[in-house]
């Protein structure tokens, strides 16, 4: 791992401090990545441990089974033992408690993005023109979701939901996530305008192009990358929210994160393990989608060679 | 989008010569012209932000507001007991040496208002509420109310011995007292007993007993628990960042996926990888075992205590401290340190006095970033810290959820968000939200 080139005349004691540097860091990398891998040859244990069995350390077949991610499926199900037809993926569909509760985990993000992406972009729009009044004040209201603690959100929401009567309701979680969601929507779309060159859009302009146009075909190709990796951000923090589902949600309005919760607090399973599995897969996903964006948007800006 | 005001003109060669303002082409003056397209070009950004600005104030910043009132504002006893609360209102506060005997219990007056509002409360079935309320400052007074409103019925003049004949409890001066601040709907007191303060029987104000005091402390531990996270989280942050900004491009990439999927990974995804990695029986005990740090019957304690909560708190914030400081340290040009070395520093001088000096930015940047994230942690404790590792959320979260003491709540809620407020502020003035950047 000698990507640092150390100089020729480097002294023993520098090589020495050099290459146990390298191992400090390859220690710390192993922190920040080992709780990440850790779950997914575990969520294939045959047994209900949270350890390596000695069969799985001895790579025996035995050791490894599909068990916890057919208790995914199977969870909730009226009849799970019944021949596995399509009566049986029906039964899963309609009454597999994680099934349902991915259902609304993705109803609830689709929809708090869009709504989020959609006031958060135009927002920005808004921020990054140096005439836009009071710009600091508003732009640190507008980031506060994100750094005041979700608890507090949480209890104002729990207060106000059950004032106004939005408590229990899909649109009032959907507003909710909405809001923790567009911090990240302003922050990645204005990134992306700095820098902008608004001799584009006087262009346009003067070519005749009216405002919608010039937002169509001038604006809009330039900022995408950053609205889509905003909406990733906004998608993944309603995805991932527990915290206000918990105070405003109504019980039967279970998310993933919220059943996780459940599970984990109640009677932890290695179930847990194989929906993290294929958590830590989707975001996996989304790093790939989001670094091929950033790439895009640099070489669209010209910010890199490509 | 366009500016609809014509562009100026270009001034004619005469244009200082010429009597009288400069005009735009339509004749109005220059700056008159200017100021308007100016006013024009404001509004119109304005109005871009407006929606999103209403938006977040309906879901965000009156929800906060909301709760904020209700932390100085609880009408569970004057909205159900509201012939004793105009007593108290009429009568001064009696003391400790107060009232017709100068024992601290009021005359028959207030027992007959009293009564009356028992007899309300038993047909409301409001007791429940009010005692519950005496019940935050007072213990075991819920019961006192609830009984008590079961006999109102039965309740005759004259009514001061009728109700301690019911239960003497009644003729307790520290009640009267705690009944009087509970009758006020808008009060401090809970931001008093936020701060583990109460009102002694004459009405002032002291500290709670030493052993009662729960609220100071667990602030105090929430922000000894966040510095000492943002600490490890710098000392670890800071050669791995310097380490991607020292590697080629290709190199630091690929390292940086060991950044990011953290980053981009489920909390509860995290948190539960801690709990299987840190249990007696889990994979990080199994390793120490089989390497022989420790014996199989001493398997150590790591999680449902302090130690689950810092371990598992500083790798999620890790991140957040690594992302800033690398984004400092790529514009630091290493031919600085190369320059100190040729004029014969030594490395250790060289790092501390030249390198070290020009990452302070990204370092403030991310100490105070995950130090401010850390002090309003609530699932990661919650799941992994035990009672030990519990933070002041956790405790905002059981008054909400658990002690339904939902005032005092909105009180801690509110002391917290002062304190991430300022940090926020602070954040602003020395690195600007702007510059936060995320990836």
């Amino acid at each position: 791992m000698s990507m640092l080139k150390l100089p020729a005349h480097a002294s023993l004691g520098e090589r020495v401090w050099h290459y146990t540097y390298l191992v400090i860091c390859g220690l710390i990398f192993l922190f920040l990545i080992s709780p990440i891998l850790i779950v997914i040859p575990l969520s294939f244990n045959a047994e209900p441990y949270f350890t390596f069995t000695r069969e799985m350390l001895t790579f025996n077949p035995d050791g490894y089974s599909m068990r916890w991610y057919d208790r995914i499926l199977t969870f909730g199900m009226t009849a799970p033992d019944a021949v596995r037809d399509s009566s049986w993926w029906k039964d899963v569909w309609n009454n597999a408690d994680w099934i349902s509760a991915a259902k609304n985990s993705v109803i609830i993000g689709v929809f708090s993005t869009l709504l989020a992406t959609a006031l958060g972009t135009l927002a920005a729009l808004g921020l990054s023109r140096p005439e836009m009044p009071y710009r600091r004040l508003i732009m640190g209201v507008l980031i506060s979701p994100m750094i005041v603690p979700l608890i507090i959100t949480a209890t104002g929401l729990f207060f106000f939901y059950s004032a106004t009567g939005l408590a229990h309701t899909y649109v009032g979680i959907i507003m909710a996530h909405a809001t923790l969601g567009i911090p990240f929507v302003i922050i990645t779309v204005t990134a992306t305008l700095v820098g902008f060159d608004h001799s584009l859009t006087r262009a346009a302009q003067n070519l005749g192009a009216t405002p919608f146009t010039v937002f169509r075909q001038i604006i809009l190709p330039l900022i995408l990358p950053g609205v889509i990796s905003g909406a990733l951000f906004a998608f993944v923090t309603s995805f991932d929210e527990v915290v206000v589902v918990l105070f405003i949600a109504d019980f039967d309005q279970q998310t993933i994160p919220r059943q996780m919760w459940n599970g984990i607090r109640e009677q932890i399973s290695p179930t847990i393990l194989s929906v993290a599995t294929i958590l830590v897969i989707f975001s996996i996903l989304l790093l790939t989608t989001i670094e091929l964006l950033r790439r895009r948007s640099e070489r669209l800006r010209g910010l890199s060679p490509g | 989008m366009s500016t609809t005001a014509p562009p100026a003109p270009l001034l004619p060669s005469n244009a200082v010569d010429s009597t009288g303002p400069i005009t735009a082409a339509d004749g109005t003056p220059l700056q008159t012209a200017l100021s308007r397209a100016t006013r024009k070009a404001r509004i119109r950004a304005f109005l871009l932000v407006a929606p999103l600005l209403a938006f977040v104030v309906l879901t965000f910043v009156a929800p906060i507001g909301q709760m904020l009132w209700r932390s100085v504002s609880n009408d569970s006893f004057s909205a159900n007991m509201p012939a004793l609360t105009a007593w108290f209102a009429e009568n001064e506060a009696l003391g400790s040496d107060g009232g017709p005997e100068g024992d601290g219990i009021p005359g028959e007056d207030a027992f007959e208002a009293l009564a009356t509002d028992l007899k309300g409360a038993r047909e409301n079935r409001t007791a429940g509420i009010v005692g519950t309320r005496v019940n935050y400052d007072l213990s075991g007074t819920r019961s006192l109310f609830t009984k008590s409103a079961r006999q109102a019925r039965k309740l005759e003049a004259p009514f001061k011995a009728a109700l301690l004949d019911v239960d003497e409890d009644w003729g307790d001066a520290e009640l009267w007292s705690v009944m009087r601040s509970a009758s006020r709907t808008y009060t401090g007191d809970f931001y008093l007993a936020a701060l583990d303060m109460q009102r002694n029987v004459d009405g002032e104000i002291e500290a709670v007993p030493e052993n009662r005091r729960i609220y100071v402390p667990l602030f105090v531990r929430t922000l000894w628990l966040s510095a000492l996270i943002a600490g490890l989280c710098l000392l670890l942050a800071f050669p791995v960042a310097h380490l991607l900004a020292r590697l080629p491009l290709r190199y630091s990439n690929i390292l940086m996926i060991f950044v990011l999927l953290p980053f981009w990974t489920s909390l509860l995804v995290r948190t539960t990888s801690w709990m299987v990695m840190l249990q007696s029986q889990g994979v990080v005990n199994d390793l120490m075992v089989a390497v022989g740090i420790v014996g199989d019957d001493g398997r150590i304690q790591m999680m449902y205590n302090q130690a689950g909560t810092i371990i598992a708190m500083t790798h999620i914030l890790l991140p957040f401290m690594i992302l800033p400081l690398y984004s400092v340290m790529k514009t630091i040009p290493h031919d600085y340190v190369r320059a100190a070395r040729s004029l014969g520093a030594t490395p250790s001088t060289a790092f501390w006095r030249i390198y070290f000096p020009q990452t302070v930015p990204g370092i403030g940047a991310g100490v105070l970033l995950v130090f401010i994230l850390a002090v309003g942690y609530y699932i990661t404790p919650a799941l992994v810290g035990g009672s030990s590792g519990q933070l002041i959320s956790n405790l905002i979260a059981f008054h909400m959820q658990k002690s339904l003491n939902w005032s005092l709540a909105a009180a801690l809620a509110a002391l917290l968000l002062a304190g991430v407020m300022l940090l926020y502020w602070l954040y602003d003035r020395l690195i600007g939200i702007d510059n936060m950047k995320f990836g």
